[in-house]
């Protein structure tokens, strides 16, 4: 087991967000400011690795042909304690983050790492797997808010970052703005990825020659 | 509970509270299935027949819970009977109208995972909506989610001839586009019934 790889994993070649594009319906939907974008990335990173870590637990108990519904009554009993403590010890950003809380449930990034690692890996294996994908998801969150508050409201966390002289270009932090600033994120990633591609393709002729 | 209230419902659910452009619920099908018109109207309509369903009977659910004073499990019974429900009607489908289940497909246990109809089923009882307040958010929630599936996918068959920056290949094309169909809706935002 590789701690490193899988990070870089979960946080570039196999981002749950930019390179999987799972879990969009949150990812654009709170990351209006850079308070929801980091709530809703712990909630995630919480419940992935709990999760991971059940569904691994269980692996060889779980009957196949039931097995997602299982995953999925595994999960929302995750889901319902975050949700819970949320609202007992952060009622704000529970009250911000409104319904997308009790819909991590059909996150697919929790369903899709559940199927896709934790039901053939150790438990060690999918607890790391669960942090380094929910340390990648929180990171695109972050990226995403900081980048629509800053534009779209002026401030970061709340607090006036830009002049007062700066009109906020409001359309950022509505939907629109979600869907083009992930989308623009998403190219942008695309584009890196075919770059170092190429690098190493060019790196490994030049070592053939 | 009056018409008017109906209507400002349907009214919402379908232009101005769009499911996909203005909630942010059931991207996922809608990015994934939406490379073909026929195959979109098919996953919206049956994406509106469960959201319907599954409204009728959360709301049903619901109440079992509150009289019991265990709401807090709210989250994991409708996630039950969603996935349940879905279930069934693969069974009755396959059964009943075998054309109807061959034409749905691969489409109908994808809509477990739905946040779309989850979220419809959660909006109800944070809206305190009764009974058939429920059902035709559900319904028409549903409406407005086929409204916008097919939109993207005649636009998204175009898109196959455009040309645009190579980088943008694939998904970040159509999140673009969804943007701008979105920013479009937003022309919506105005409307409302009166009186409310």
């Amino acid at each position: 087991m590789n701690f490193n790889k899988q990070l870089k994993d979960g946080l570039i070649y196999q981002n749950p967000v930019l390179v999987q594009v799972l879990g969009m319906c949150s990812t654009m939907a709170i990351t209006t400011s850079v308070s929801n974008g980091l709530g809703m990335g712990l909630s995630v990173l919480v419940i992935l690795t709990l999760s991971n870590i059940f569904i691994s637990l269980l692996r060889k108990i779980i009957p196949n042909e039931v097995r997602i519904a299982c995953y999925i009554v595994v999960i929302a009993g995750f889901v319902t304690i975050v949700d819970l403590c949320l609202q007992a010890f952060v009622p704000a950003i529970a009250e911000s983050l409104g319904v997308f809380i009790p819909l991590i449930v059909v996150n697919c990034i929790i369903l899709g790492r559940a199927e896709a690692f934790a039901s053939k890996n150790s438990v060690a294996a999918s607890a790391v797997d669960g942090i380094c994908q929910g340390i990648g998801y929180t990171a695109v969150l972050l990226i995403l808010s900081a980048f629509r508050e800053l534009l779209g409201a002026g401030t970061l966390l709340g607090i006036q970052i830009m002049p007062s002289s700066y009109v906020p270009a409001n359309m950022l932090t509505l939907p629109v703005g979600g869907f083009l600033c992930l989308g623009t994120l998403i190219a942008i990633m695309q584009w890196a990825l075919a770059k170092s591609e190429k690098k190493n393709a060019a790196k490994k002729e030049t070592e053939g020659k | 509970m009056s018409v008017t209230k109906l209507l400002a419902i349907s009214l919402g659910a379908i232009l101005t509270n769009n499911f996909i452009f203005s909630q942010f619920l059931g991207i996922c099908p809608f990015l994934g299935v939406s490379k073909k018109s026929d195959t979109a109207i098919g996953m919206g309509l049956a994406v509106t027949f469960v959201m319907g369903l599954a409204s009728a009977f959360c709301f049903g659910v619901n109440k079992i819970l509150v009289a019991l004073g265990l709401d807090y499990m709210q989250t994991v019974a409708f996630i039950l009977v969603v996935a349940s429900l879905v279930q069934f009607i693969e069974m009755f489908l396959k059964k009943s109208m075998p054309t109807l289940y061959t034409a749905l497909g691969v489409y109908l246990p994808l809509i477990t995972t739905n946040c779309a109809v989850l979220g419809v089923v959660l909006l109800n009882v944070q809206n305190d909506y009764n009974f058939i307040e429920s059902v035709v958010y559900g319904i028409t929630g549903g409406l407005g989610f086929l409204l916008a599936i097919y939109l993207f996918s005649t636009v998204r068959e175009r898109l196959e001839f455009a040309d645009y920056p190579k980088a943008f290949e694939g998904f970040p094309i159509a999140l673009i586009t969804a943007g701008l169909i979105a920013l479009a809706f937003m022309g919506f935002s105005g409307l409302q019934v009166w009186p409310m």
